[in-house]
């Protein structure tokens, strides 16, 4: 077994839990809620076991207040909800986002709005996982559509939240929760995983939030005698509030900087028989699956299909869109809400080639068939 | 208590002075509960460096920049479920809490109760002042029967919240209140909050002058510190009991000192111990 690791049948959930584990996560903090309450529960067991902490908070905003504590303490820290609680996690997301403070949410999205459908799928909380909390600010997105895809990309999203001290949002739904695949936990040694850099040097020279050269400022860890201060104002180099337009413009900057400068190892997706697709399915997490097993058949009928499936949502992976596109008469959009990942397509192709939505809002997933028979009725009216 | 501290005790060696001046509004009691605290932080030689002050929103809130300390200033009402997730994550350091009576009592409610059943290692003081004086004196969970505020422009009509007796209930193992002119009671009342092991819950009677005083009539600080004073009991003078605040201005005396007091498990420990015991359980020993 030297190199390889073990291959174990896990639901969605626990292959999020498992992959936080093996990311170094140390500190969870949950509130019950359906359908994401088994990761909070193996959480429960993984974390005591594994030198970590699990705690179960009083509600939603106080598990990501938990969190980013936590993180602030110097450990990688995660929680984890579904739509009513993500909504509640909103102001404690934006702190992170502001303050430059690592972690990792997990949306296991349910039909929405309000309480809606707790134990149904849906694709409903998109927009909402960008722009969910005020203000302008920087999250990074990802959406597996399969259980092992749960596994490395939670670890990816420890990765990427580390590295570039942005708060990362694992989104998927309910049925990719439930779904019971076999995933291969690998040897933890093979792993490539990332931490924050921590402050060193003299306190007098040490600015948390000064220029870098990857725009990526070192953390302090309290005791480590920088004594510094952080706050959900807008700050100054040295941590402490200012309102001077020249300083919040180039600290603003600077936030939004440092996702451009790291896009290549932000960004992720996947495309499929795009290169002399005229119709090019584009969706995400569960519809990309069912958009997959739609393509050989189509191919069969000698219709030129594609799919391009963002892996990272947000920042949208544009420049990689653009290229797979080019050939593309037509994009066809699966997904499970009134229209919300046809906006960005929308933004990115203008009236330059023919954009169709397919949506479903009733609980249900889209079927391969229903992208099938469409695809069918748009190559003959292509 | 050691007296002759307050001569050795120089608050300078505590304070971020480059942040200075401070922004707190002439006769504001917050300036004298920093100082208490900061007095006490001295008596107990805790390293600044092990030193994490978190703090809320509203005037409380800003008095954590002026402490040369790892200082936090995050979200209203949250700085009790931070200050949890970061004692929890490094109880090698000394989480202090710095809130006000909206951001703890209102806002922040029911990190509190929950902050106060769990038991974790960490000291909450409450600066109350009857009023969200940084937003401008609006009414607030503890402005007091009648009282003017920009909310309650004809009298405030609900009742208070009695903070100490809420935490009591709530099951803090350390609860205390004390008021601003006391102020060698309240630096030794934060110093025995300070040591004690699990969640204390300290309430300090400040005074906002500009923006509830002035339209109450209260007249300046020392007019309304001496208002406070006068309606205290120090609750060794005798029992808790009878601790009525719901008339106007705290017309009835409310008891000062610490008001309730038990040992039991502190959170962390307890939390480590059972991990401990689930790690030994699985490698077989």
């Amino acid at each position: 077994m030297s190199g390889k690791g073990n291959h174990k049948d896990l639901q969605g959930n626990h292959a999020c839990a498992l992959g936080a584990i093996a990311a170094g996560c140390k500190f969870f903090a949950g509130y019950p809620i359906t359908p994401s309450s088994e990761i909070t529960e193996r959480m429960s067991v993984e974390l005591p076991a594994n030198d970590g902490i699990f705690i179960q908070m009083e509600d939603e905003i106080a598990s990501m207040g938990a969190v980013i504590g936590a993180s602030m303490g110097g450990v990688k820290s995660m929680t984890a909800t579904s739509g009513p609680g993500f909504s509640l996690k909103q102001e404690n997301i934006g702190y992170a986002a502001g303050a430059e403070i690592p972690c990792v949410i997990v949306n296991v999205m349910r039909g929405g709005p309000s309480t809606g459908m707790p134990t149904r799928p849906a694709q409903g909380d998109l927009m909402q996982a960008r722009w969910g909390t005020h203000g302008d600010h920087q999250v990074i997105v990802l959406t597996p559509d399969s259980v092992p895809e749960i596994f490395t990309e939670t670890i990816r999203a420890f990765n990427l939240s580390e590295a570039l001290r942005v708060p990362v949002i694992i989104l998927f739904d309910e049925i990719l929760g439930h779904l019971v695949e076999t995933v291969e936990i690998p040897n933890p040694d093979t792993l490539d995983l990332k931490t924050r850099k921590f402050a060193k040097g003299p306190r007098e020279d040490f600015k948390p939030y000064g220029e870098t050269k990857d725009m990526v400022p070192p953390m302090a860890r309290p005791g480590d005698g920088y004594r510094t201060h952080t706050t959900g104002l807008t700050h100054w180099e040295d941590g402490f509030p200012t309102q001077i337009p020249a300083q919040v413009e180039r600290m603003t900057h600077r936030l939004s900087g440092k996702m451009i400068k790291h896009r290549q190892i932000i960004e992720s997706w996947e495309a499929i028989d795009c290169e002399d697709a005229e119709i090019i399915i584009c969706t995400i997490g569960i519809s990309a699956r069912a958009a997959r097993q739609a393509l050989k058949p189509a191919r069969k009928k000698g219709i030129k299909v594609g799919l391009f499936r963002p892996i990272t949502l947000w920042p949208f992976p544009e420049q990689a869109f653009k290229d797979v596109t080019k050939s593309a008469h037509t994009i066809l959009i699966p997904e499970m809400n009134g229209g919300q990942l046809i906006l960005e397509i929308q933004r990115l192709c203008g009236d330059a080639v023919r954009l169709v939505g397919l949506n479903r809002m009733d609980g249900e997933p889209i079927e391969p068939e229903e992208i099938e028979t469409r695809i069918k009725e748009l190559a003959k009216i292509g | 208590m050691d007296s002759s501290s307050a001569d050795s005790f120089n608050i300078r060696d505590f304070l971020r002075l480059d942040m200075f001046p401070h922004f707190l509004c002439p006769g504001c009691g917050h300036g004298i509960a920093m100082r208490a605290l900061l007095w006490a932080i001295y008596e107990l030689e805790i390293p600044k460096d092990k030193l994490a002050i978190v703090s809320g929103i509203g005037c409380s809130g800003r008095i954590g920049a002026y402490i040369d300390a790892n200082t936090f200033h995050v979200t209203h009402g949250r700085p009790l479920s931070f200050a949890s997730g970061l004692a929890l994550a490094r109880p090698d350091l000394n989480v202090i809490v710095i809130t006000g009576d909206g951001d703890c009592l209102a806002i922040g409610g029911n990190h509190m109760i929950h902050a106060c059943r769990r038991n974790l290692n960490m000291t909450c003081m409450m600066l109350n002042n009857e009023v969200y004086g940084m937003t401008g004196g609006q009414a607030s969970p503890t402005t007091s029967e009648a009282r003017y505020t920009t909310t309650s422009q004809s009298g405030c009509i609900e009742p208070v919240f009695d903070a100490c007796a809420l935490a009591t209930a709530a099951g803090a193992s350390f609860v205390g209140r004390e008021v601003t002119i006391h102020l060698p009671d309240l630096k030794d009342l934060l110093r025995q909050g300070l040591a004690h092991k699990g969640f204390s819950f300290i309430e300090v009677l400040s005074d906002c002058t500009e923006v509830f005083g002035r339209k109450n009539n209260l007249g300046e600080s020392p007019e309304m510190i001496l208002s406070q004073k006068s309606r205290m009991r120090p609750s060794s003078y005798g029992s808790v009991d009878g601790n009525i605040v719901d008339e106007p201005f705290r017309a009835n005396t409310l008891p000062t000192g610490i008001l309730s007091r038990n040992e039991r498990p502190e959170y962390g420990d307890t939390y480590r111990k059972h991990a401990a015991d689930i790690r030994a359980l699985k490698s077989g020993k």
